[in-house]
């Protein structure tokens, strides 16, 4: 594997999974600028148009960024996973050091059919590396190759 | 598979008796200041302190059938594979740790444990602190028996997985480091600590009711010293000045003082031996420790020295492993040492020192321009917000504001050092980082032992092209810091080649 080898990028459904679950953190702070808003302390619109315009764009635009930057690379022994948007992170997961994998579906996951990958090191730093956003499919047959990959005769 | 020198037991057993006294001994001083407090409080309710008495004997009493139902009900069982505890009075809790998983077994006396001839054994597995297996207490024989028990069976369990080079070293102990007194007073020196000042002072102020004056007020000070003190302020200026160094000459001596006590209690008879398995190290002046750890569980090493006693040729080492020490996640092998003196615990540990034929890197000159830059912009800020509070109330001279200013100059200096005296390297078998300037510190990893490589980037590194690189060590961080993209990526993929070419299960 090398640095050249194009991402794979995850699933479609995780935008929509991700502006699920943005549009619901959202929610708590519209309905305060509502609040806000119908107290009438500034003239009209001085809360709930910044608090809207803010939520559209983490709402609609955020995620579809955050899912451009990320992606992975399933290798012959190793697993690269990228991330993140201002702060990049590219991690590299040898199959031979991984402890445990994880298989786990949120409830807003469940509805679009995606899963949460995490393969779990002895290392402190990257205890846990997880890649989310796969299709449930796919993350359990990438569970299966890695475990299989796990040389238990000494485990 | 070599047979068990001894058939493997299966009878159930209970911890000593007698620890049920030590514990109840260590409870009553805890008990101590709720006690002192509750007679404070109730000093002034005659009769009814006369009423909690038989009160607190019920409590007594039932506090110490619970411990001894607890001590009843807490059994341990050594058995073929694994070690077995089984507690709890209501809930029962059954945990078993197979000898393959326990990575030390530490023994330790606290000085009434000593007097009594027993020992708190603790099984090390790497799940760190509260989950760690504890058997408190157990005879002196019973500790050292279950540590031989556990490393036999342990070395069964390799010896059944292939793993047979481990038998090959050699049977006698042999005195790796070993601490003099004399050399434990020069440590002490450099241990130089006002810690005890602070409590002090946290003392008095939890305290200060128990006093029979207010020790913050200072008009009453004052008042104390115009009766007998009145003398002293009639000296003049030069009883002054003598006052203050004997102040300051008295400060320093509680500081050196307070270093000398914590390294003698804590180092005393140190030493560091290589055994057939591993290393073992015994301290402690009070508190006894006696630490086994396997030679092949070190995953790294971290020598590390003082701003001070570094111009005096003092160093320090210390093994990462997924074990803890005493709370601190690495073992401390030799805490004050000369470098020379490091290098046969480093070789039997299965590393070589770094040295400085190494083909030696620096951190990217950008990431510390940026670095630099960065200090100077956020001290810039700080001035400017001093600048405007100050003009707006006039508290002060807005001049203050050159203060910040002034402390960005030293800081951006520091990164020029830091740019100097940080580095790092990667030989055939290990990853070298060195960090800091005045007080280095080294990590030396061994390339297989690593568990993860990623590149990290913020947005300014991104756009300046440079990235840290973090290593996943088990039991410690790895990081190296700012180097170029390229670098960073070169030296991945070369680890990941170490590491994919080692299954871990062969080596730990």
């Amino acid at each position: 594997m090398d640095e050249s080898d194009a991402l794979t990028p995850l699933h479609p459904n995780h935008v929509k999974a991700m502006r699920v679950a943005t549009l619901l953190a959202a929610v708590p702070f519209v309905i305060g600028a509502l609040v806000l808003e119908v107290a009438g302390l500034l003239p009209t619109g001085v809360f709930i148009v910044p608090v809207l315009l803010a939520a559209v764009l983490i709402v609609i635009r955020a995620p579809m960024r955050r899912y451009m930057a990320r992606g992975y690379v399933m290798g012959e022994d190793r697993l690269r996973v990228v991330r993140g948007l201002w702060f990049r992170s590219d991690t590299v997961v040898p199959f031979g050091r991984v402890q445990h994998i994880d298989v786990h579906q949120g409830p807003i996951e469940r509805a679009y059919g995606l899963a949460t990958l995490t393969l779990h090191t002895a290392g402190s730093h990257n205890a846990s590396v997880s890649l989310p956003g796969l299709a449930d499919a796919d993350a359990r047959a990438m569970r299966e190759t890695i475990r299989a990959q796990i040389r238990r005769d000494t485990m | 598979m070599s047979e068990p020198a001894d058939p493997p037991e299966t009878g159930e057993r209970r911890t000593e008796p007698t620890g049920l006294l030590l514990r109840a001994i260590g409870g009553l001083r805890q008990l101590v200041p709720a006690i002192v407090a509750m007679v404070l409080v109730l000093r002034d309710e005659g009769p009814w302190l006369l009423a909690a008495v038989p009160l607190a004997f019920v409590l007594l009493g039932a506090s110490v059938f619970v411990a001894w139902l607890q001590w009843h009900r807490l059994t341990y069982r050594v058995g073929t594979e694994d070690i077995r505890v089984e507690s709890g009075v209501l809930s029962r809790a059954a945990r078993s740790v197979p000898y393959e998983r326990i990575q030390d077994v530490s023994l330790e006396q606290g000085p009434l444990a000593r007097v009594f001839g027993l020992v708190e054994v603790r099984f090390e597995t790497g799940a760190g602190g509260k989950d760690e297996l504890k058997l408190a207490y157990l005879k002196a024989a019973e500790g050292e028996r279950l540590r031989e028990v556990v490393r036999e069976r342990r070395d069964d369990a390799a010896a059944a997985a292939g793993e047979t080079e481990a038998h090959a070293a050699e049977p006698a102990a042999e005195v790796l480091f070993a601490m003099a007194p004399r050399r434990l007073v020069t440590f002490g020196l450099f241990e130089f600590s006002l810690a005890v000042v602070a409590v002090a002072a946290g003392a008095v102020q939890q305290f200060d009711f128990l006093l029979p004056f207010d020790p913050w007020d200072f008009d009453e000070w004052q008042e104390r010293l115009a009766g007998p003190g009145a003398w002293l302020s009639g000296l003049g200026r030069t009883a002054q000045i003598v006052g203050g160094i004997i102040a300051a000459g008295s400060l320093l001596l509680v500081g050196f003082a307070t270093g000398l006590v914590r390294t003698f209690l804590r180092d005393w008879g140190f030493t560091l031996e290589r055994t057939a398995k591993g290393f073992r190290r015994r301290r402690g002046l009070l508190t006894r420790t006696d630490v086994v750890m396997p030679a092949h569980r070190v995953q790294a090493l971290v020598f590390g020295t003082g701003i001070l006693r570094r111009r005096f040729g003092w160093h320090g080492l210390k093994f990462v492993s997924l074990a803890q020490d005493a709370g601190a996640s690495s073992h401390d092998v030799a805490p004050f040492a000369r470098w020379h003196e490091l290098d046969p615990i480093a070789r039997a540990a299965g590393f070589a020192m770094p040295t400085e034929d190494l083909d030696w890197h620096r951190a990217g000159a950008r990431y510390r321009i940026d670095s630099a830059l960065l200090a100077g912009l956020i001290a810039g800020g700080i001035a400017l917000a001093v600048l405007v509070a100050l003009s707006a109330t006039g508290a002060a001279s807005p001049l203050l504001a050159l203060i910040p200013l002034a402390i960005a100059l030293p800081l951006a200096a520091w990164q020029w050092f830091l740019w100097r005296f940080e580095r790092h390297t990667l030989d055939d078998a290990q990853v070298y980082a060195r960090h800091g300037w005045l007080a280095t510190r080294t990590d030396v990893a061994s390339r297989i032992k690593l568990h993860s490589a990623e590149i990290a980037q913020g947005p300014i590194a991104r756009r300046r092209g440079y990235a840290t690189l973090h290593l996943g060590l088990a039991g410690g961080k790895l990081a190296i810091e700012g180097i170029p993209l390229t670098r960073a990526r070169e030296l991945r993929t070369a680890i990941l080649r170490s590491i994919t070419a080692q299954d871990f299960s062969r080596i730990n």
